[in-house]
């Protein structure tokens, strides 16, 4: 099968700043794959080379099989994206935009349906005929959403979705955009919030400083860490030298030990007994993709 | 949340035969030149009823102070000497204006990614924004002209040069607009464009005068600006008397309007300021 999405060895300059350097990545058709990094790591460059809005210094990028340069108009017939900026045109309804937007990628009537189906799983339909201008940032967002679907694409970008959104339009838009994984479509999605895409995506790439820091499943990106956090309360006491080998953060009197394994708790306590410091409070945690992403990138 | 039922079956997208084809995608062209004119209509107030009432004034105060006074024609008064001149002036401002406030505008916003995103090429973007401009241009024009004929008798002699001019004109502000939208990153840079070039050609390009009533220096510098081939071309449809050859205006004109639109189709297809 083509792949939904073919990087190879890409580079961007702007100017001297060299934001990408040799990137390279494949998504497979059907994938709900998750693009992290720090700002400033490349991801809305990558992105914005896949929708054609800035060119390659040099390499390819192709999206179901077409390239984005040579054969443009093929690869944008099968991207969808959705800004991370609240753009809109403050013109017109949501329900002539869309029709708009379906319009110039080449859809007519016929797809009205599916812009209606879009428009209701998004909440819209009550906002279909209010001006763009005077839906709320929430529904802007949602009308965003609908605009990058409007033509079907079979692969859509999620730039950001959920930046500044409140919990009830991240349910209504993570449902939808579920389904339309499950109907085949691939999902390529960028986020600061990292829950989401450890729940949501089955593989994931980090982006640090224009290159691909790392690139596997879910799964085993959280394997590679310590499996185990303990999180002690130690009061006025700070952490005796010997675990500080251990120390994964300090927030506070709060101290994060990393573990491979529970055994270890009895190690660290004792270290602990030793230097004569009381415990005030301990939870284990299991380590999280924050963790593998701090590990990685070195900051959130 | 996460999707175990996954079908990872390819997903089936209807296919735009028409893109797919290579050819063009005229529902594309259609749908963006159809979102254009409803921009200006949606605000037609402003962008047609307002140039409607400033050449009307013009006409008012022009025709009082000069009326009795001035021939500028054997055999025509003034006021209706002026009448085409403030036509096609408004034309041609107008047809700027579309596309270039458009342009601008979207980009200012930001809302120019949402035609950016798509498949429309460089010449279906060119030619949705171009039909928009001229027909904006031709709606202030047409109202002017009812509105005036209401009040003088305006003779027409030549239909065909008027539609000419009329076209040729404003196909060439429509993409000198897209030229000026394409270039002003800030509304400030487009005002400096509006008032500093379209203003000051439009207003001495014999609007309001013959060129043979200027002296021999400024009569040659005349024939520098492209508005005066514009309005003296479309003024002969009108009266049938011209300042030099119609022919000559309108092949002026229109090598003007095809040399302006490959420099935009260059600009568009480079994606000069528009694609990083």
């Amino acid at each position: 099968m083509i792949p939904a999405i073919k990087i190879e060895q890409v580079h961007k300059h702007f100017g001297a700043l060299h934001a990408l350097k040799g990137v390279d990545l494949t998504v497979e058709q059907g994938e709900f794959f998750a693009l992290l990094g720090p700002n400033g790591a490349g991801k809305s460059t990558l992105i914005n080379l896949l929708a054609g809005l800035i060119r390659p210094t040099s390499g390819h990028l192709s999206i179901m099989g077409h390239d984005v340069v040579s054969d443009y108009r093929l690869a944008r017939l099968a991207l969808g994206v959705v800004p991370q900026e609240l753009v809109f045109d403050p013109f017109f309804n949501v329900r002539e935009m869309l029709r708009f937007q379906a319009g110039y990628f080449g859809r007519g009537k016929e797809n009205d349906a599916w812009v209606d189906e879009v428009i209701e799983a998004l909440g819209l339909t009550d906002k279909a005929h209010t001006n763009m201008r005077r839906l709320s940032g929430g529904m802007k967002r949602r009308a965003l959403i609908a605009q990058a679907l409007a033509h079907k694409p079979p692969v859509i970008v999620l730039d950001e979705p959920t930046a500044g959104v409140d919990v009830e339009l991240r349910q209504i838009m993570w449902e939808f955009v579920n389904r339309l994984n499950r109907e085949g479509h691939t999902i390529i999605l960028t986020t600061h919030y990292l829950e989401e895409a450890e729940v949501l995506c089955s593989r994931i790439a980090m982006m640090k400083g224009g290159e691909i820091v790392a690139l596997d499943s879910t799964a085993n990106l959280l394997n590679r860490l310590p499996s185990k956090n303990l999180r002690l309360k130690l009061g006025a006491a700070t952490l005796p030298a010997s675990l500080a080998g251990r120390l994964r953060t300090q927030d506070s009197d709060f101290y994060t030990l990393a573990l491979d394994d529970v055994g270890q708790i009895e190690q660290v306590l004792a270290e602990l007994r030793t230097a004569g410091i009381a415990i005030e409070d301990m939870q284990l945690l299991e380590a999280d993709l924050e963790d593998v992403f701090i590990d990685l990138v070195g900051r959130k | 949340m996460s999707n175990p039922e996954k079908t990872l079956q390819p997903v089936l997208t209807p296919p735009v035969k028409t893109i797919e084809s290579g050819g063009l995608n005229y529902r594309g062209v259609w749908t963006l030149f159809k979102k254009e004119l409803l921009r200006f209509w949606r605000v037609a107030f402003q962008t047609v009823a307002a140039p409607v009432m400033t050449a009307l004034l013009y006409l008012l105060i022009f025709s009082h102070v000069l009326g009795e006074k001035v021939e500028v024609y054997p055999g025509v008064p003034y006021t209706v000497f002026l009448i085409p001149g403030l036509i096609m002036m408004s034309v041609l401002q107008n047809a700027f204006a579309n596309s270039s406030s458009s342009l601008i505008q979207s980009k200012v916003m930001g809302s120019i990614i949402f035609v950016l995103l798509t498949p429309l090429s460089y010449l279906e973007f060119f030619l949705a924004f171009l039909a928009a401009a001229i027909i904006r241009g031709l709606a202030v024009g047409a109202c002017i002209y009812l509105v005036a004929i209401f009040f003088i008798d305006l003779p027409i002699v030549h239909p065909f040069m008027i539609l000419a001019f009329a076209f040729f004109g404003t196909a060439l502000l429509g993409t000198f607009g897209i030229i000026a939208g394409i270039w002003a990153d800030k509304f400030d840079q487009m005002a400096a464009f509006q008032n500093f070039i379209i203003m000051p050609l439009s207003f001495l390009s014999g609007v309001f005068y013959s060129i043979h009533s200027l002296p021999s220096f400024w009569q040659k510098v005349s024939h520098f600006n492209p508005f005066f081939y514009m309005i003296d071309g479309f003024r002969y449809g009108f009266f049938g008397v011209s300042d030099i050859s119609p022919w000559i205006s309108l092949a002026i004109v229109a090598a003007s309007f095809f040399v302006l639109s490959l420099l935009t189709l260059k600009m568009l297809k480079s994606g000069y300021k528009l694609r990083g």
